[in-house]
């Protein structure tokens, strides 16, 4: 029985194997993410054979109550909940991984009764519980802080301070547990690791969550990983070992597009090293504020229409207005795109799902780098809640905390229309010059009513 | 399986996991996210076994809980990426 069941297991892993190289193409995703789920439903069914198992009602309560709940969370959350469900199923997994880590640990305790348990078991065990309650916890935070219900716990410096303590009182606890393993030791050790885990997300800002959310898509498949040494696992170590890969490239990724490193992102904020020019002095009297009407003229006689979304899009929902102006604008034979940052919204590809809830053809939506070179050729640049990341001062000032940034190069369209609520900085504290240029018209309002005054303007014409 | 043998395993499946993924387009950013997400949920193959051990109430109790998160996990996992993947095929 038990050849079947490893052979169920290297089935599975094959099945992982050819489902995430599928889910990373378009045109293969939904086979590969189809190939996955029976990968893990082979998983499932061959382990319910294992020898271990003597009581079956335990494990139908809990399959029930899982897929249940899983199941309804799934359909009912809106695309604009994404990065909060994304958040919250890799805490799940985090936590799940931490309970049977503690629970084959507690049992191993048992039947040791004194008897050395080896290093390798121990070690692997405590590792689990610490990553698992690390990947809980701080997703549970980062969920919190996309809410909006998380409320920082105070000074930054502080928390990362006692972050890095609680990362090495946790490592003490491993030690302790290897060396003089009780079930005492075990439950100090959740507790620490998860305020660690706690303390590791709550000073990072809103910009920087793709990292974390990436970050944290790691971690659960490490902790998955850990896991199968502590049971001698083939599969759980396989799977979770693809998994931990695809987050840290996920989270390198990212990193990249911000000109940043891991730990600056984790432990360092925002470079205020750098000069911070003054919004006042770059803003004054260099600001054309602008109306609906005049901006409809301009797309209307537009060729060629670049749209920019960022995070205050998502903000104030404004994907569907967006969709009703691009169809009206591709009405009237206006070539339109969407140029978009590696890191624009809360998660990797924030945008994207967004814009395909609002049913913009993917093919629509242009990289960075695909997109940059075309901005010349650009009749209107449209930005709507993105700042930062298509800051000019990335590129041409060395001085900026955020130079070497790589950005959109919106600057380069013949006219810019910056959608936004007023003045203020984006999230790297720094005022943006891109507002104060000739070719730039600055349109105050709510993202959605200002996409609807065009729209509304554009048919009037 | 011997310790070695576990570590092997990791190593290569780390790098494989490397190979798999590279040049990812930001399009499936999110979706690869939920979908290798839900693969994590395979710790329920663990949690199965320290459920249907019936050990001792506690690592039953513990199993009872993991069976449930991870089967969150990778029933909703794979559920919203199937959802998420429907919108970007979808033709106007």
């Amino acid at each position: 029985m038990d050849t079947v069941i490893q052979l169920g297991y290297l089935a599975s892993a094959v099945l992982f194997i050819f489902g995430l190289k599928r889910l990373s193409r378009p045109r293969t995703a939904v086979r590969g993410n189809l190939m996955s789920s029976i990968g893990m439903l082979l998983a499932v069914v061959v382990t319910l054979f294992n020898a271990d198992i003597v009581s079956y009602w335990v494990i139908v309560a809990g399959l029930i109550v899982g897929g249940t709940v899983g199941a309804l969370l799934a359909i009912r959350v809106a695309m604009t909940g994404m990065p909060q469900l994304v958040a919250l199923f890799n805490g799940f997994g985090g936590l799940a991984s931490l309970l049977v880590g503690a629970a084959t640990l507690e049992e191993a305790l048992d039947l040791a009764n004194g008897a050395d348990l080896d290093v390798e078991f121990l070690s692997t065990a405590a590792l689990t519980v610490l990553i698992g309650s690390v990947t809980f916890s701080g997703s549970v935070v980062a969920f919190a802080k996309l809410q909006e219900i998380w409320r920082d716990l105070g000074n930054p410096t502080v928390i990362r301070a006692a972050n890095i303590g609680l990362v090495a009182l946790s490592a003490l606890l491993t030690v302790m547990i290897v060396v003089g393993p009780t079930s005492w030791w075990l439950w100090c050790l959740a507790v620490v690791a998860l305020m660690a885990g706690v303390t590791l997300v709550s000073p990072i800002g809103g910009a920087d969550m793709p990292v974390v959310i990436a970050l944290l898509n790691s971690l659960s498949g490490l902790a998955a990983s850990t896991t199968g040494f502590v049971l001698g696992n083939s599969l759980l170590i396989i799977a979770g070992a693809l998994v931990g890969a695809s987050g840290l490239i996920l989270t390198f990724i990212m990193c990249t597009a911000m000109n940043r490193t891991l730990v600056n992102v984790l432990f360092g904020g925002i470079d205020t090293g750098g000069v911070v020019a003054n919004g006042d002095e770059i803003y004054a009297g260099k600001i054309t504020s602008s109306s609906a009407d005049e901006v409809a003229m301009i797309l209307d006689t537009a060729e060629r229409v670049a749209i920019v979304p960022g995070y205050g899009m998502a903000v104030a929902q404004a994907q569907h207005a967006v969709r009703d102006l691009t169809t009206a604008l591709e009405a009237r034979g206006v070539d339109v795109v969407f140029a978009i940052h590696p890191v624009a919204g809360r998660m990797p590809g924030h945008m994207n799902v967004l814009l395909a809830e609002a049913e913009i053809p993917y093919e629509q939506l242009k990289e960075m780098e695909v997109v940059n070179p075309t901005f010349p050729q650009v009749d209107a640049a449209i930005i709507i809640g993105a700042n930062d990341v298509v800051n000019p001062d990335a590129r041409e000032n060395p001085n900026s905390p955020i130079a070497g940034m790589p950005i959109l190069d919106v600057d380069r369209a013949r006219t810019v229309v910056v959608i936004k609520r007023s003045l203020s900085p984006g999230f790297a504290g720094i005022p943006n010059p891109l507002f104060a240029l000739d070719n730039t018209l600055m349109l105050f309002g709510d993202g959605k009513a200002a996409v609807e005054d065009i729209s509304t303007a554009l048919a009037e014409l | 399986m011997t310790f070695l043998l576990a570590l092997t395993l990791f190593v290569l499946a780390v790098f494989l996991g490397v190979e798999l993924i590279t040049k990812v387009p930001p399009t499936l950013h999110t979706p690869l996210m939920s979908g290798s997400n839900a693969v994590s949920g395979i710790t329920l193959i663990g949690a199965l076994v320290a459920a249907g051990a019936d050990h001792s109430t506690l690592t039953t109790v513990l199993g009872f809980g993991a069976v449930a998160l991870a089967t969150i996990n990778v029933i909703g996992g794979f559920l919203v990426t199937h959802r998420m993947l429907g919108m970007f095929n979808r033709k106007r």
